[in-house]
């Protein structure tokens, strides 16, 4: 390490600013394979959806948009605090930093809480893919198929969502212990890409979810 | 070292409050009965805001090139696996081979 003038700066780059764009663009070509494993989902839910429409329409007649559009509000909120987190570590205000970081994992915490009624209100009405799955319209089981990808999507968004909670804890306490400068805060920078990508999911998952069955007046 | 670019406080306001407008106008559309054109409206718009999130608080805008293309190809890549599917399955059976894969109703 004898040419780094930066305790920060690993021996294999020229300087802070190669290293930074070598993590960032790590960091896109990672979101980049989450795109194409979410990409799996959704190509499931296009040629169902194709294949059963009404199903489709009827089952997402039965979701919240109450709650559903509430937790949008809270995520991108808390995309707009890890931004404003990120814009705090660039300025070196390592204290702001570690504000924003709590705000971020609150609101996501507030998300997952809210999940977990909508959750537990679907195992109520029986809207639990499997056995005891009853589906009283007229479109009748085969909504199930809408609910199995209900769960499958919203579970996979909330299994990141619990990733991205656990790496906020690691970033708070690494802000403590002072590992972050304005001069290197790729660890903040990228878990915001992290986070973002995921409010991302969400923003589509929303409508294709919640908003297809609104005008759904029953009929197979 | 070059300083990083500093996103200015209203941008990233500015963004979020685009963001909630476009949440509320696909909510209301949604009870709108536009038959096909829902869809069109609701992806359009999440496209919109998607896209809102990967320039600016992604910072795809302040960044190197290279960046807005990686992730550009990522969406990319995605619509080509639904275009060469779902052209597989809507065309089964069309010329008397094969099973026929139709919608349910």
């Amino acid at each position: 390490m004898s040419h780094g003038h930066s305790p920060f700066l690993a021996h294999h780059f020229d300087d802070l600013e190669q290293q930074k764009e070598a993590s960032t663009l790590g960091m896109w070509l990672f979101l980049v394979q989450e795109v194409m494993f979410f990409g799996g989902l959704f190509m499931c839910y296009l040629l169902y959806r194709w294949k059963d429409p009404n199903a489709f329409a009827a089952g997402s007649h039965e979701l919240s948009i109450e709650l559903g559009g509430f937790n949008t509000i809270v995520l991108i909120a808390s995309s707009l605090t890890m931004a404003l987190g990120v814009r705090s570590a660039q300025q070196g205000k390592i204290k702001a930093l570690i504000n924003w970081l709590y705000a971020t994992g609150f609101l996501g915490t507030v998300f997952l809480v809210v999940k977990y009624f909508e959750y537990s209100a679907k195992w109520e009405h029986h809207l639990i893919p499997g056995p005891n799955f009853h589906f009283a319209g007229e479109v009748g089981n085969r909504a199930e198929l809408f609910f199995s990808l209900y769960f499958a999507m919203t579970g996979m968004h909330a299994l990141h969502m619990i990733v991205g909670l656990g790496l906020l804890v690691w970033l708070v306490r690494k802000a403590m212990k002072g590992h972050f400068t304005a001069e290197y805060y790729n660890p903040v920078e990228n878990f915001g890409l992290y986070w973002h990508f995921v409010d991302i999911v969400w923003i589509f998952l929303f409508p294709l979810l919640y908003l297809i069955g609104r005008h759904y007046h029953g009929g197979a | 070292m070059s300083e990083h670019h500093i996103v200015p406080l209203k941008t990233y306001f500015s963004v979020f409050a685009t963001l909630m407008f476009f949440t509320a106008i696909t909510v209301a559309v949604a009870f709108v009965d536009l038959g096909p054109a829902n869809n069109v409206v609701m992806l359009s718009i999440a496209v919109l805001k998607a896209t809102l999130v990967v320039m600016f608080f992604m910072h795809a805008k302040y960044g190197t090139r290279l960046i807005p293309l990686v992730a550009a190809s990522g969406f990319f890549f995605v619509l080509l696996m639904f275009v060469i599917t779902m052209s597989d399955y809507m065309s089964r059976g069309w010329l008397g081979a094969g099973l026929p894969w139709r919608p349910a109703s």
